[in-house]
C-alpha cells in the first residue's frame, strides 16, 4: 500500500509542478536558516572538555576594599595574585592551576626566520593534568621546577612545525624575550573551543603556541594582556608592567572530583576570607562563588548575542515557511475532494485517506529536508567565509546533520496533519453528487 | 461592491483564510522588528568618529628587550625611544603630522576614569560622568583632524611624559563639547576645573573641541560614546602607538615607509602586518558584525516577504481555478471584468488587513520580548506603519495575477457542464 500511495502522492505532485517547487523551497530555506544557525549556536554553546568539564571549577572571592560594596553583587572575576598564590599553595583540592595569558617574542635560531609574538600562557604544573592537555612529546614541568622559576618551556605543536620542522624538540633550546628556555614537552594539537580558562583572550578561536611557569614570567616581567579590574589605589598591568595587589588579573581553577568535595572547597573559600578579613587585607564579608565550567560559561554569557538573536529570528522564519506550507497543502488537498470523495464512496477508509495523504506531505518533507541540508551547508560555509572569531568552527557534525533530517521531516508532517485530517472530512455522497 | 458575498466565501475557506491571515501576521511581525535592528545597526555604524578618517593611520609597535618602565630610569630611556620614533616619522616625505596617542576612536582598547566637578569623588560615584582618555602631545588635534571650537590646542610646552602605570596630577585637559556640556550646561566650560578619577589635583579644561567618539564600540560604551578626555602627555611602556597624518593621497605611500623607518631608528622592535593600519581597516574592523548582522537580517526579510507574496499567489490561485464555474455565472448574469478583478482585490485586502492587525500586536509583542532578553529598545511606531503599508501593498502585488486571469474567465464557462 505505502509503494502505491507513493506513487499516487508523485503522480499529485507532478500535476501542478509550480506549487510543488514552491512548497519544498519554503521548507528547504526555513529548514536552511534554522539548521545553519542552530549549528553555530551549538557549536558556541558546547562543552569545551566533554566528560571532565564537571569537575574543573573556578573559584570566585571578594578582596575588593569597602566602597561600593553591595552584598548582592558578583565577586570579581579573577583573583588577585597574592590570593592565587595563596590558594595555589593551599592545595585544598584535587588539582589547581593559577594562570595569565600574555604573548612573547620568539626569537628562532634560524636566520630565515624574523622574531615573532606568540600568545602565551603562564601557569602552573597542573595545568596539563587538570585540563586533559595531550602531550606529543615530553610533558609538563614539575611544581618544583616551577616553584625554582625554571626556563623550562612546552609549545604547542604547531609551533614545533614551525620551527623544529615536527621533529621530537624535547630537550632543545628556545630563545624567547632574551631568554634561552629548555623545551620540555609538545602538546598535540590542542584548542579548547570556548577558551574557557580565559575569556578576556576572546572566547573562541584561540589557542596558545607556549606555555610558560608563572614564577618564571613574573621574575622575567614578560608581557602580559587580558584584563585587570583594579580598586582603591591599584593600576598598572598593561605591557611588561605587573598589575599592583589592589588589582584582579589571574584566573584560578581548581578540579574537584566530587560534589562533596567541591562543598567542602567552598567552605574552604568562605573560611579563606574570614581569615584574610581578620589579618586585615579583606574589608569585605566573604562573598564567594564556585562555578563548574558549563556554570561558568553560562555564567559569562559566552555564546553572542547577534548568535541567539539570529536563530530566534530563523526559527520565526522557519515558523512562516511551515504556515505557508500548510495553507497550501490545505488548498491543494481539498481541491481533491472529488476525487477523495470517489475513493471513499469505493470503500476506503477515513484512516487510509489520512495514510494516503500524509505520505503526500511526508515526500514534501523529506525533499525539502534534503534542500535545506544543502543549504545549511552553503549557510554554514557562507558562515566561515565571515571574518569573527567563531566563524571557522561553524561545521555540521553528525548530531545536526540527523536533528536536520528529524526536523524537516516532523515539521512538514505536522504541517500535512491539519489538510490532511480536513480533507478526509469529506463526504463522499456530497461530492459524488456535486459532480 | 458589497462585502456580504466576499465574507459569505471567506467563511467556506475558513482554514485557508485563517492560515494566510496568520502568515501575513507573523511575516510583519517578524519583518518588522528585523528592519527595526537594521536601523539600529546602520545607526551605530554611521555615528561619526569627529576624526577627518582619509589620509589617516595608525602604527602599534613594540620594542624587544625594552627599559622597564618601573624605574624612572627606564621611563627617561623609553621616552628618549619614543621621541626618536616620532622625530623619525615627521620627517618623512609623505607625512603630514604624527601624534603619539594610546587608542583611537573605533580601536576598542580604551583607558576610562571619571570626572567630576568635586575633587576626591568616588570612582562610582552617582555625580561622576563616565570618560575615555586619549594621551597625546600637541599635534594631536592636526593629526586626528579634529576641530576645536573654543579655547586653544595644545602647545609643545604642555606635554608631559609618564610611565604607564605611573599616576601623575593632570593640570590640563582638552574635553569634548558632548562632555563640556554635561559638566557644565552653560557652555562655558573653558578655564573651569574638574577632577580626573577621583584625584584631588584639579585640571584645567583649556580647550574644546567639536566631537571625538571613545575608543570603545561595545554596548557598554553606548553611555558615554562622545565623552573623551585629552591629556597632554606621552605614555611610555614597552610598546607605543602613533597616529599618522598623510599628505592628501600619498596613504599607501607613507604606509610602505614606516617599518623600514622604524628598523631604522631602531632595530630591536617587532612590526608585524597587523602593526600599520589605515583607519579604514579599523572602521571596517569595529563594525563588522554590525554590518554582517544587518545584510543577514536584510536577506532573511527578503526571502520571508517573497515566501509570503509567493504563498497568497499560490492560494488565491488554487480559489481561482475553484471558482471558475462561478466566476463564469457571475459574468453571464452581467459582471464586468472588473468587478471581479475587484472582487479577489477586495477579499486579498479584507484577509491581509486582518492579518496586520493581529500582526501589529504580534511585532509590539515579539518588541517587548527582545527587549527583555537582548539590548533593545521600544521599537518608533513609523516603523511598524511601514511594515503595515508594505504588507497591504505586496498582498495587492502578489493577488494581481490571479484575479486578473479570474476577471478573464469567459462568460461561456457558465453554460459549459463542470
Amino acid at each position: 500500500m505505502f509503494g502505491y500511495y507513493l506513487d499516487l502522492a508523485l503522480r499529485s505532485l507532478k500535476r501542478n509542478k509550480a506549487l510543488t517547487v514552491l512548497m519544498v523551497l519554503a521548507i528547504a530555506l526555513g529548514i536552511g536558516a534554522s539548521m545553519t544557525t542552530l549549528t553555530v549556536l551549538h557549536v558556541l554553546s558546547g562543552d569545551p572538555l566533554p566528560g571532565k568539564s564537571g569537575q574543573l571549577y573556578y573559584p570566585q572571592i571578594d578582596p575588593q576594599d569597602i566602597r561600593g560594596m553591595d552584598p548582592s553583587k558578583e565577586p570579581p572575576e579573577q583573583v588577585t595574585l597574592i590570593d592565587g598564590l595563596n590558594l595555589l599553595r593551599a592545595g585544598r583540592a584535587d588539582h589547581q592551576a593559577l594562570m595569565s595569558g600574555g604573548s612573547v617574542p620568539v626569537q628562532p635560531e634560524q636566520s630565515s626566520l624574523d622574531p615573532f609574538y606568540v600568545e602565551a600562557r603562564y601557569t602552573t604544573a597542573d595545568f596539563f593534568a587538570m585540563f586533559d592537555a595531550p602531550f606529543l612529546y615530553g610533558h609538563g614541568w614539575t611544581a618544583a621546577d616551577g616553584e625554582a622559576k625554571a626556563r623550562e618551556v612546552v609549545i604547542a605543536r604547531s609551533l614545533n612545525d614551525k620551527l623544529f620542522g615536527g621533529a621530537n624538540s624535547v630537550g632543545r633550546t628556545l630563545r624567547m624575550a632574551g631568554t634561552s628556555f629548555r623545551v620540555v614537552g609538545v602538546l598535540d594539537s590542542w584548542q579548547p573551543n570556548p577558551h574557557f580558562y580565559d575569556l578576556n583572550t576572546g572566547s573562541y578561536a584561540y589557542g596558545e603556541q607556549v606555555f610558560l611557569p608563572l614564577q618564571t614570567m613574573l621574575e622575567l616581567r614578560l608581557d602580559r594582556n587580558g584584563s585587570s579590574d583594579c580598586w582603591g589605589n591599584g593600576g598598572g598591568g598593561v605591557g611588561n608592567i605587573l598589575p599592583s595587589n589592589d588589582c584582579v588579573w589571574l584566573q584560578f581553577w581548581v578540579q574537584l572530583d566530587s560534589p562533596a568535595k567541591a562543598a567542602a572547597y567552598k567552605e574552604f573559600l568562605v573560611h579563606y576570607s574570614q581569615d584574610q578579613k581578620a589579618l586585615g587585607r579583606f574589608q569585605r564579608a566573604p562573598n564567594v562563588r564556585l562555578r563548574n565550567v558549563m556554570q561558568w560559561l553560562d555564567y559569562q554569557m559566552v555564546v553572542p548575542d547577534d548568535v541567539r538573536l539570529q536563530t530566534a529570528l530563523a526559527f520565526g522564519f522557519l515558523l512562516v515557511c511551515l504556515v505557508n506550507t500548510v495553507g497550501l497543502m490545505l488548498a491543494k488537498f481539498m481541491r481533491r475532494a472529488a476525487e477523495l470523495g470517489v475513493r471513499r464512496a469505493l470503500g476506503a477508509s477515513r484512516r487510509a485517506l489520512f495514510a494516503q495523504l500524509l505520505i503526500e506531505s511526508g515526500v514534501i518533507g523529506l525533499v525539502g529536508g534534503i534542500g535545506g541540508l544543502l543549504l545549511a551547508m552553503f549557510g554554514l560555509w557562507l558562515v566561515r567565509q565571515r571574518p569573527s572569531a567563531y566563524a571557522a568552527l561553524a561545521h555540521l557534525d553528525l548530531s545536526m546533520l540527523f536533528t536536520t533530517f528529524v526536523l524537516a521531516l516532523c515539521a512538514t508532517l505536522l504541517a500535512g496533519l491539519l489538510p490532511a485530517w480536513r480533507a478526509c472530512q469529506v463526504t463522499p455522497a456530497l461530492q459524488l453528487k456535486s459532480n | 461592491m458589497k462585502l456580504h458575498p466576499i465574507l459569505a466565501a471567506l467563511r467556506k475557506h475558513k482554514a485557508g483564510t485563517v492560515l494566510i491571515a496568520l502568515q501575513i501576521a507573523l511575516t510583519l511581525a517578524i519583518v518588522c522588528n528585523a528592519v527595526f535592528i537594521i536601523g539600529q545597526r546602520i545607526d551605530r555604524v554611521n555615528r561619526i568618529t569627529g576624526l577627518d578618517e582619509s589620509n589617516l593611520f595608525l602604527v602599534s609597535q613594540q620594542w624587544v628587550g625594552a627599559p622597564n618602565a618601573d624605574s624612572a630610569d627606564g621611563v627617561e630611556k623609553l621616552d628618549t625611544m619614543q621621541r626618536e620614533d616620532l622625530a623619525a616619522l615627521r620627517q618623512l616625505p609623505d607625512v603630514a603630522s604624527v601624534a603619539p596617542i594610546n587608542s583611537l576612536p573605533l580601536l576598542n582598547s580604551s583607558w576610562t576614569g571619571s570626572v567630576s566637578h568635586k575633587p576626591g569623588a568616588q570612582l562610582s560615584g552617582k555625580d561622576n560622568t563616565r570618560t575615555a582618555y586619549y594621551f597625546t602631545d600637541e599635534q594631536m588635534l592636526s593629526t586626528l583632524g579634529v576641530r576645536l571650537v573654543a579655547g586653544r590646542a595644545f602647545n609643545a610646552g604642555d606635554v608631559q611624559h609618564q610611565g604607564f602605570r605611573d599616576q601623575r596630577d593632570r593640570p590640563i585637559a582638552i574635553i569634548t563639547r558632548q562632555l563640556a556640556d554635561k559638566l557644565f550646561p552653560k557652555g562655558d566650560a573653558v578655564g573651569k576645573v574638574m577632577y580626573t578619577d577621583g584625584s584631588n589635583a584639579p585640571t584645567t579644561i583649556i580647550g574644546v573641541v567639536a566631537r571625538l567618539q571613545i575608543p570603545s564600540t561595545s554596548s557598554q560604551g553606548n553611555d558615554f560614546a562622545w565623552y573623551s578626555t585629552l591629556i597632554p602627555t606621552r605614555l611610555d611602556a614597552n610598546f607605543a602607538r602613533y597616529a599618522v597624518r598623510t599628505k592628501p593621497g600619498r596613504l599607501d605611500a607613507a604606509m610602505r615607509a614606516v617599518a623600514p623607518t622604524l628598523y631604522k631608528v631602531n632595530p630591536m622592535r617587532v612590526l608585524d602586518d597587523d602593526s600599520v593600519k589605515p583607519f579604514s581597516d579599523i572602521r571596517a574592523r569595529a563594525y563588522r558584525a554590525d554590518v554582517g548582522m544587518a545584510i543577514l537580517m536584510g536577506v532573511i526579510c527578503l526571502i520571508l516577504l517573497c515566501v509570503t507574496a509567493a504563498g497568497i499567489v499560490g492560494l488565491t490561485s488554487f480559489w481561482v481555478g475553484q471558482r471558475h464555474r462561478q466566476i463564469g455565472v457571475r459574468r453571464a448574469l452581467g459582471a464586468r471584468k472588473v468587478d471581479i478583478l475587484h472582487y479577489f482585490q477586495i477579499e486579498n485586502l479584507l484577509i491581509v488587513g486582518v492579518g496586520v492587525a493581529i500582526g501589529v500586536l504580534l511585532a509590539l509583542g515579539l518588541n517587548l520580548w527582545l527587549m527583555s532578553h537582548y539590548e533593545m529598545t521600544r521599537i518608533p511606531l513609523p516603523y511598524v506603519l511601514t511594515g503595515v503599508l508594505a504588507m497591504l501593498a505586496i498582498g495587492q502585488a502578489a493577488v494581481f495575477v490571479p484575479a486578473r486571469r479570474a476577471s478573464n474567465v469567459p462568460p461561456v464557462v457558465a453554460t459549459r457542464a463542470a
